[in-house]
């Protein structure tokens, strides 16, 4: 009797658990009213950002953001299309920032005569931004901001 | 032609018969070809001729335009699997307009001796491809530099001709441009310093190995 009873029980509330599953229409900002079974359409691609203009670093040790398009460059063992410009040599014609001295160094600190081969690879690091609104917000506060608020312990 | 002593006469005299024929029938043809007709009236001829001529000429220019389509290069595995899978993914294959640019629209020189001249110096790429030059993916890679260092040249030589065919520097309105590129077109192309190829290498195909070719690492 007493297992019965339970069967009945468990059968209730998988029934209860799944009809408000069912019944539910989930909506999150990510993913729009598209029920989770199914695949939304996809929202269209914008272009990016191609200013030129250098952009704002949130801390000092961040890459530098990519202010231009870079569809279709090619980064290989053959070749490195971003080196065409940002490389030593090229940056007179190109007028475009050198890649940063650190870039030449080996990970035991020393310096090469050319970019090194673990920092070759631009878009590890680098990369373009695009014009979409982000459906998540970022409340990141640079260090600047952090220092000029008052804190509490009054001023240093 | 000689022969030494002890070959036997009769193959030696089958040789010469087979050389001697010939001879006097070309002798005859040249006879008949510089003599006036006596069958035919001059306007038959003369029709016939015509006829000839416009089937002749438009079989010829007919040839020469299949051989100058998408369809038709990418009939050999070697392109469609090598430089034409790479085009695909680039802006001369899709783009918003909708315009594409096909093998020959780069390839061949659009104005017509240039194209015969062109046409005329890939009868060295049917050799390629009767004796499988790059009839392999690894054969390819190893030619790329070379085939593509041609390319290169032909377009410095005739100052990017076949990009200037679509993309002419008095049609360029550098205020749509974005502003790297604006700058770079007044720099360097309106000033004539430099020609389309110098920065724009690889942007139809993958490139070989850059090192050594001026502006690259």
């Amino acid at each position: 009797m007493m297992k019965r009873s339970a069967i009945i029980l468990l059968a209730f509330a998988i029934a209860a658990g799944t009809g408000s599953l069912t019944a539910q229409t989930m909506s999150s900002r990510l993913r729009g009213p598209t029920p989770l079974n199914d695949e939304g359409p996809a929202p269209p691609m914008l272009p990016n950002r191609n200013t030129s203009e250098r952009e704002v670093r949130n801390y000092p040790e961040q890459p530098p953001v990519i202010p231009h398009n870079i569809d279709g460059y090619q980064v290989d063992l053959n070749g490195n299309k971003c080196l065409s410009c940002h490389a030593r040599a090229r940056t007179a014609e190109s007028q475009a920032p050198m890649v940063s001295i650190t870039h030449f160094m080996d990970r035991d600190g020393q310096f090469l005569a050319s970019v090194s081969p673990r920092r070759f690879f631009c878009t590890e690091c680098h990369v373009p931004q695009n014009t979409a609104n982000p459906p998540v917000s970022n409340d990141f506060t640079d260090i600047d901001t952090l220092l000029s608020r008052a804190s509490p312990g009054g001023r240093r | 032609m000689t022969t030494t002593a002890d070959d036997p006469n009769a193959e030696l005299n089958e040789k010469r018969g087979v050389i001697a024929r010939s001879w006097a029938f070309l002798l005859e043809l040249w006879q008949v070809l510089t003599r006036p007709s006596s069958v035919f009236a001059l306007g038959t001829l003369v029709l016939a001729g015509f006829v000839a001529g416009v089937i002749f000429w438009g079989g010829f220019n007919t040839a020469l335009e299949i051989t100058n389509t998408e369809k038709f290069c990418t009939g050999c595995h070697e392109m469609k699997d090598n430089v034409y899978a790479e085009l695909k993914s680039t802006v001369h294959f899709s783009n918003r307009s909708g315009v594409r640019a096909t093998c020959p629209d780069c390839h061949v020189p659009h104005n017509w001796t240039d194209k015969i001249a062109r046409k005329m110096q890939a009868s060295k790429e049917v050799w390629g491809k009767i004796f499988g030059t790059i009839d392999t993916r690894e054969k390819f890679v190893d030619h790329r530099l070379e085939l593509a260092a041609h390319e290169w040249a032909r377009f410095k030589a005739n100052d990017s001709l076949e990009c200037r065919n679509c993309h002419s520097a008095d049609s360029m309105d550098i205020t749509k441009q974005s502003p790297r590129a604006s700058v770079a077109h007044q720099r360097f192309l309106f000033t004539k310093e430099k020609t389309c190829i110098d920065c724009h290498k690889g942007i139809a195909h993958q490139l070989p190995d850059m090192r050594g070719v001026p502006g690259w690492q």
